[in-house]
Parts: C-alpha cells; structure tokens; sequence
C-alpha cells in the first residue's frame, strides 16, 4: 500500500454527491418538489379530517374549526398551501420537461427561480385574502 | 430454468419489470391534478371561516342537476391518492434497497392511500346524502 485511501495527499476527484456540488437552482427545486410531495401525502390526512368532521356534525366540525384556527393550525395550513402551489408550479414545470420544452441551462433555471417565487406569492396571496376576511365566498 | 432469455424478459420493461407504466401514470394523474387543484384551492378559500352546514350546503349543492362539487372533490381526492401512491413509491424505490423493507413500505404505502380515499369517499357520501 503507498498511500492511505482514507487520506490522499492531494485532493483528488471524488464522485458527485449532494454534499459535493456547487447547488444549482435546478437542484434545490428539484428536491424541494420531492419534499412537497411527502408534506403534502401527509396532508391528506389534514383533508381527511376535515370532510370527517363536516359529515359528522356541528361539533366535529367546530373541533376542527378551532384547530385550524389555532396558531399550530395557521402554520400547517400555509405550509401545506405553499407546498401545494410549489408541487402544482413545479409539477406543471416538469410536465413541460416532459413534452421537451425548457431544457437549456438559462431556461431551467429561469423556471426554477419562477416556481420558487411564484409559490410564496401565490401562498402568500391565498393566506392574506383568507387572514383579511376575503375567503368564505362560497360559505 | 426458464428457456427465455433474460433479453426477452426485460425488453420494453426495464429495471423495474412494468416498463413505463408507472411513469405514464404518474403523468396523467398530475395532469388531471392540475386542474382539480385549481379548483380544489378555489373551494378552501371559499370555505374558509364557514361553519358545518355551510360546508355540506357547498359540498352537496346541486350544479346542472348534480352535486358538482362533490363530484369534483372525489375526483380530486382519488386521483390524488392514486399520484401519492405512485410518487411515495418512487421515493422508496430510490432510497431503499432492502427487498423485503421495499415491498413492506410498498404495501404500506398503497393501504395508507386506500385508506385516505376510502375515508374521503365515505365522508363525501354522507355529506352527499344528507342535504
């Protein structure tokens, strides 16, 4: 053995990982989009309380209503709205992969960077229509 | 011994012995949640702040002769555990590589979106039912 493998005396090329890479826009969102995916399965649950709830009566109902309305209840709430608008964004972005469009460097992360904002906006919006009273339109 | 060869058995199927199915379906389903999203975050943000009989009055309400919400929302909520079931699935598949772990969170994966939809559905029958 010349040399230790563990310890090279110059740096030497080592397979790409995520811990090597320089992180590329595309990178992030790519795996953010995965992430969203869990949160959101697991908000399913959050939606299966709900219908429950409405089909079991006023007081199952104003349970939930009042978890939802709770601080706790606030936070869930938008980070599964945002993780819905940013799966939905970057969900159409890769159906568009699908079909063959957007795939120069400039424009995936044009689009990265657009799915990535767009999503706060939009969950932004949402929560600020819902907080300052607009929601309810179809109550 | 079979007289195949192992050609023959992969062809057109690949390394995970369904060819493209998954991959298809996986892009229908989110094609089909593009929409149903839209719509489904248009209905919450209606919802928002309605009490019990406010819900079952949207839910229930008839649109053309039919509870079109309802509808809509069963729709939204079956297609979307079927996409969760498939996407979940490829998450185990590229993280776990122990067999018999696979095809455990597999079954596991697939009885937790049966069991969301079969909740959903019920809820929405009831709800359908009642006004």
């Amino acid at each position: 053995m010349a040399e230790n493998p563990q310890r090279p005396q110059r740096a030497r090329p080592l397979s790409p990982h995520l811990t090597i890479y320089r992180w590329p826009v595309t990178m992030a969102t790519s795996i953010t989009h995965r992430m969203t995916g869990i949160a959101l399965s697991a908000g399913t649950i959050v939606l299966a309380w709900w219908l429950i709830a409405a089909a079991s009566g006023p007081e199952s109902y104003a349970v939930f209503a009042t978890a939802a309305q709770s601080i706790i209840g606030k936070v869930v709430l938008f980070a599964l709205t945002w993780s819905l608008c940013y799966h939905l964004l970057s969900g159409i972005r890769h159906l568009a992969w699908d079909l063959g469009y957007g795939f120069t460097v400039r424009k995936a992360e044009a689009m990265s960077w657009l799915v990535i904002l767009g999503s706060v906006a939009l969950a932004a919006a949402l929560f600020a229509l819902a907080l300052a009273g607009k929601g309810g339109f179809n109550a | 011994m079979s007289m195949e060869t192992p050609l023959h058995r992969v062809e057109g199927l690949g390394s995970a012995h369904d060819g493209v199915k998954h991959f298809w379906r996986e892009r229908v389903t989110a094609a089909a949640l593009v929409p149903l999203s839209a719509w489904f975050i248009w209905a919450v943000l209606g919802l928002v702040g309605a009490n019990e009989a406010q819900v079952l009055t949207f839910l229930a309400r008839s649109t053309f002769n039919v509870p079109l919400n309802a509808i809509l929302m069963g729709a939204f909520i079956v297609i979307l555990c079927y996409h969760m079931a498939l996407g979940l699935q490829v998450v185990v598949d590229d993280y776990v590589h122990s067999e018999g772990a696979k095809i455990f969170l597999l079954l596991l994966i697939r009885a937790f979106g049966f069991a969301v939809a079969a909740v959903c559905i019920y809820a929405l029958l009831n709800i359908a039912r009642a006004v």
